[in-house]
């Protein structure tokens, strides 16, 4: 099997709505709809019952469209989030500093050629990921 | 039983009742639901949890297929093999090890620790033959990729095997004990995907806080090579001479700090002041990343062999052992270095130094042992 096809196969999956899932969604949404219809039928004859149907009708219109929106999100949930990480590169002599994204052969303390201030060496100084967290409200 | 009873009586009142019919709807829902709920309850509680744990292990099947795609794209750049890696690397995600008998538990730091030194050679021989254009570097992060790769394809078939059985048996025990489990299990998982970005980039990881520590320390000095991929630096602070010791980097390397530190003491006829052990250390939930702690005790984790042989040491020659640590989550030791992390390797550096000035006198010997992974971290 050669290494697409088994790609494909891989993700094949994760991309699928269940179809328990599917069919919940698509009974709310018919039901609601139905609802929907006597509500119309009710209200033409006069009868008192029509607000019911409506509001069944749209809390069931609602219930479908979020449960479609929940399944979408967490295909969506699926993809590996992959953080930035940063490379630093200064000058021990000079305090020149660079900083740039990751590149493959990188390391702490390799040096990167002459410092274009003062002609000393460069150095990997850092590498590191940053996450930017909203500050939390500590109470305990 | 009193309930199911009560429901059964319900229904006469449905039949009799003439009244709205949407009522009659109404009633006839709950009546139909309650008496579903209370002969199914327990499957449909069941089928839920089975939904969840199906939920969680389509995001493992995820997990595990990009590692393998991520390894067999990092063999394909840097070992430039003339053939497909594909089914070697899959052979390799099946691999086992079986640990030592321990029903008599004499000698068993020995056996475990002579299979995995075979486990090593065997990977190693593994990828030099996936990845002969390689570097030695590059075979340690290479390998490193694929132990991610492994640990992903090991915890999805072990998540599988739970779920396919507590479908086949419809038992709620096991699908219960694998559902409650399953946000830890995740968590590891996550850190392994992520992990597996780094091992196969170099990237210095949380893990690494300790070595980098030591390279901070040795940076400048002159180095020798000790036993088992562990290099020495003999540095002077304030009149003491201080060993300090850390894995040969920048490949993805932890090296066997118990030989590296017992060579040592050995030539020193163990006339050393102190230890100073400096790791990376899990934090708990609501301590910081990047927090640095300090204590008694060997912090060297992993199986328990380096940590053994240099308690024996210590009770050999009655050497104090400090222990120096940096927090950080589960996740963070196997993921590309947090910042929180990479900044506490300043204030750890003082605290050793501290620990020197105080706990030792001038023209003392003594030993400063980096542990961790120092992948992307040279000296």
């Amino acid at each position: 099997m050669s290494e697409d096809t088994e790609a494909e196969e891989a993700t094949a999956p994760t991309q699928r709505i269940s179809s328990f899932v599917f069919a919940v969604i698509l009974i709310t949404l018919v039901l609601s709809l139905a609802a929907l219809y006597f509500a119309l039928s009710a209200y033409n004859s006069g009868d008192a019952s029509a607000g019911i149907l409506l509001i069944i009708g749209f809390i069931g219109l609602g219930l479908s469209t979020y449960m479609l929106l929940q399944t979408r999100r967490s295909v969506m949930r699926l993809a590996l989030k992959i953080q930035p990480v940063i490379t630093t590169i200064s000058c021990q002599k000079c305090g020149f500093k660079n900083v740039r994204e990751f590149e493959r052969g990188d390391f702490v303390f390799k040096e990167v050629g002459p410092c274009p201030k003062c002609n000393d060496k460069l150095l990997v100084s850092a590498i590191y990921r940053e996450i930017k967290e909203k500050p939390k409200e500590e109470r305990f | 039983m009193l309930r199911r009873v009560k429901g059964l009586m319900m229904i006469p009142q449905v039949s009799q009742w003439g009244g709205d019919p949407i009522s009659l709807v109404f009633q006839m829902m709950f009546t139909i639901i309650f008496v579903v709920f209370i002969f199914y309850g327990q499957r449909i509680q069941m089928y839920v949890m089975l939904r969840e744990v199906e939920g969680s292990l389509l995001r493992l099947k995820y997990m595990r297929d990009e590692g393998r795609k991520a390894a067999i794209q990092t063999i394909k750049e840097l070992g430039k093999p003339a053939t497909d890696p594909a089914g070697r690397v899959d052979q390799f995600l099946e691999y086992i090890t079986i640990p030592p008998e321990a029903m008599d538990p004499a000698g068993i730091v020995w056996k475990l620790e002579h299979i995995l030194d075979v486990q090593d050679t065997r990977f190693k021989d593994e990828v030099k033959l996936m990845a002969p254009s390689a570097d030695p570097t590059q075979v340690n992060n290479l390998e490193n990729t694929l132990e991610a790769a492994w640990a992903l394809n090991m915890i999805y078939k072990i998540i599988r095997h739970y779920y396919m059985l507590g479908k086949k048996t419809l038992s709620l025990y096991i699908i219960m004990q694998i559902q409650m489990i399953l946000p830890l299990v995740m968590r590891e998982a996550e850190a392994f995907a992520s992990a597996l970005k780094a091992f196969s980039c170099g990237q210095p990881i949380g893990d690494g806080a300790g070595q980098l520590v030591a390279a901070k320390m040795m940076y400048g000095h002159e180095k020798r090579k000790v036993e088992k991929d562990y290099l020495v630096a003999t540095i002077n602070i304030e009149g003491r001479t201080v060993h300090v010791l850390k894995a040969e980097g920048p490949g993805g390397n932890v090296g066997k700090p118990g030989e590296a530190i017992k060579q040592i003491v050995e030539e020193n006829e163990g006339k050393i002041a102190t230890m100073i052990i400096i790791d990376a250390a899990q934090k708990l939930e609501g301590e910081n990343p990047g927090d640095v702690a300090e204590g008694i005790g060997v912090a060297i984790g992993g199986p328990g062999v380096d940590q053994f042989k240099v308690e024996e040491e210590l009770v050999k020659y009655k050497i104090p052992v400090n222990a120096v640590v940096i927090k950080e989550d589960v996740g963070d030791a196997v993921s590309p270095m947090r910042k929180e992390v990479f900044d506490a390797v300043d204030p750890a550096i003082e605290r050793v130094k501290r620990v020197i000035l105080e706990k030792t006198k001038e023209g003392d010997t003594v030993i400063v042992a980096g542990i961790g992974n120092t992948i992307g971290i040279g000296q």
